[in-house]
């Protein structure tokens, strides 16, 4: 017999406020301020801010600093906090092609308008560790150089006048952009609605799908033909103008995945496409959203469901970090009664066991009890 | 006439881009500056809300739901009884106050060329430079491809 109890209140305070020490830790060491994380951890206040699902500088280092850097518990603390504000409208679609581009690189086309820009990347860095930032030196100013005027078009564009990829991604008519945040999911799923959970899912989950494609799980022969980081405005149709509203810019990133296709019943021989577009500077996250985007196009382009990565439902039901954190973490969380329930059946069941497996043992037990 | 109105709808969405783009202390800075007047009737706000950001798909493609983000919105009246709004990317309500009532002022013939020139024009060439400052940085490290010729001519 299990009798419930109450307690633990004054053990819970006092590692709540146990946590907030070993959160500061050393008084010596000066305290972190959130403008050190926005300007030097800046990547992963971009993941926080993706994967969180709000695009807020400030709000995701201050989560970042509260979760001890842990990401995903800053993650978890942006989508709670998102919750209590109200909401504004939707606003107007992006427009990449106007960015005002920091990075933007193909792997399919060398000499394209606009020109290969490699931005502030870790590409072709030596992965050797640098003393020099463990003392803390100071760093140069970056180079600059005369800009020229060049339009820069997506190199979806430029392939899509011969003809051999497909278009951007259309949906019917009368097609009203899903929203996970207001309705529940459902299974099979429009794109759109598709693109919204990658977009906010977690980036190793993806990364392992992804990875998985190349190496033969749903292989879609996948090319970069374009990424491309920077900043985009941002507006929102309002009642109260007579025009969209401009809010300000966001950063961003765009994945552009080609992929090769030998065509089926229900296409012709073309490039196919993944799409790829989170918050921030993203980009293994952009690149591996795009093959799982592609990859999740099976079914729509006549391919055989065969590998995880294809499988919608397994695929995006699995790809949020905070549903997931929260259930795999809610084990570890007091399951006393159900666990003395479990006990007492598997002591019912291993005595049935015992006695059928081992009669005369079970049977000398009651000889000598007798 | 329609003419003038589209014209005047254009700049004042200009203006309204520049506040937003700009951070709350250069707005503050400029603002106690130019001496300005901020009385005005608070109708709205400041309040911080959410809007939802849409993509694209495949970039051009139809619209889909990215994320949210913070966004803080006032609307206010002048003595004068010019309504502004503004709406901006952030939390920052004193600069969504402020840029409520530039909005407003730059509605008031009078006022106009005052808060173009006092404020909306400094703004405009600070994001300006920025912005040239940016590209120039990303246009150092675009890479200039060159031919190896190999074997003799």
């Amino acid at each position: 017999m299990y009798v419930a109890v109450k307690g633990g209140e004054a053990a819970i305070a006092n590692a709540h406020s146990l946590l907030a020490d070993r959160r500061r830790g050393d008084r010596s060491v000066p305290a972190l301020r959130l403008d050190q994380i926005v300007e030097q951890l800046a990547l992963g206040v971009d993941r926080v801010m993706s994967e969180g699902s709000l695009y807020d500088r400030e709000l995701a280092a201050l989560a970042i600093v509260q979760a001890r850097g842990d990401l995903i518990e800053a993650i978890f603390l942006v989508r709670a906090y998102r919750t209590t504000l109200p909401r504004f409208g939707y606003s107007k679609a992006i427009d990449t092609a106007t960015m005002l581009v920091e990075r933007r690189v193909s792997a399919t086309y060398k000499d394209l308008p606009g020109g290969q820009l490699l931005g502030p990347t870790f590409d072709y860095t030596h992965r050797l560790l640098d003393p020099e930032l463990a003392a803390g030196g100071d760093v140069a100013e970056p180079l600059q150089r005369e800009t020229e005027t060049q339009a820069m078009p997506r190199v979806s564009a430029i392939l899509a006048r011969e003809g051999l990829i497909e278009p951007d991604g259309e949906m019917p008519q009368d097609h009203v952009p899903g929203d996970i945040t207001r309705e529940p999911l459902e299974f099979p799923m429009a794109r759109d609605i598709r693109l919204q959970a990658l977009s906010r899912g977690d980036e190793g989950f993806l990364l392992a799908l992804g990875y998985s494609t190349q190496r033969g799980y749903a292989r879609n022969h996948p090319f970069v033909g374009e990424i491309r980081i920077g900043e985009v405005e941002l507006e929102l149709d309002v009642p109260e103008l007579p025009f969209a509203v401009p809010l300000g810019t966001v950063r961003v990133t765009e994945c552009q995945m080609v992929n090769q296709f030998k065509g089926s019943a229900k296409a012709p021989p073309q490039f196919t496409r993944g799409y790829g577009l989170v918050f921030g500077q993203s980009e293994r996250k952009a690149m591996a959203m795009a093959l799982c985007d592609r990859a999740l196009r099976a079914s729509e382009l006549g391919e055989d469901v065969v590998a995880a990565a294809q499988d919608e439902e397994f695929v995006i039901s699995h790809s949020d970090n905070v549903q997931a954190t929260g259930f795999v973490e809610h084990l570890k969380l007091p399951h006393y009664v159900d666990f003395q329930a479990e006990l007492d059946l598997v002591r019912r069941m291993h005595a049935e066991y015992d006695a059928r497996e081992n009669p005369v043992k079970a049977d000398d037990k009651r000889e000598a009890a007798e | 006439m329609r003419g003038q109105e589209a014209r005047d709808r254009a700049e004042r969405k200009a203006a309204m881009a520049t506040l937003a783009q700009s951070s709350g202390d250069d707005v503050v800075r400029l603002w106690n500056a130019t001496g300005l007047p901020s009385e005005a009737e608070l109708l709205r706000g400041p309040e911080t809300g959410l809007v939802t950001v849409r993509g694209r798909i495949g970039g051009g493609g139809s619209p889909f739901n990215v994320g949210e983000t913070t966004v803080t919105r006032a609307t206010v009246r002048l003595p004068s009884g010019q309504v502004g709004h503004c709406y901006a990317l952030g939390r920052d309500k004193q600069k969504a106050r402020l840029a409520a009532i530039a909005d407003a002022l730059w509605q008031d013939p009078a006022r106009r060329a005052e808060v173009e020139t006092g404020l909306i024009a400094p703004l405009r060439s600070a994001l300006a430079t920025a912005h040239e400052r940016r590209r120039a940085e990303t246009a150092a490290t675009k890479v200039d491809f060159f031919t190896m010729v190999r074997g003799e001519d």
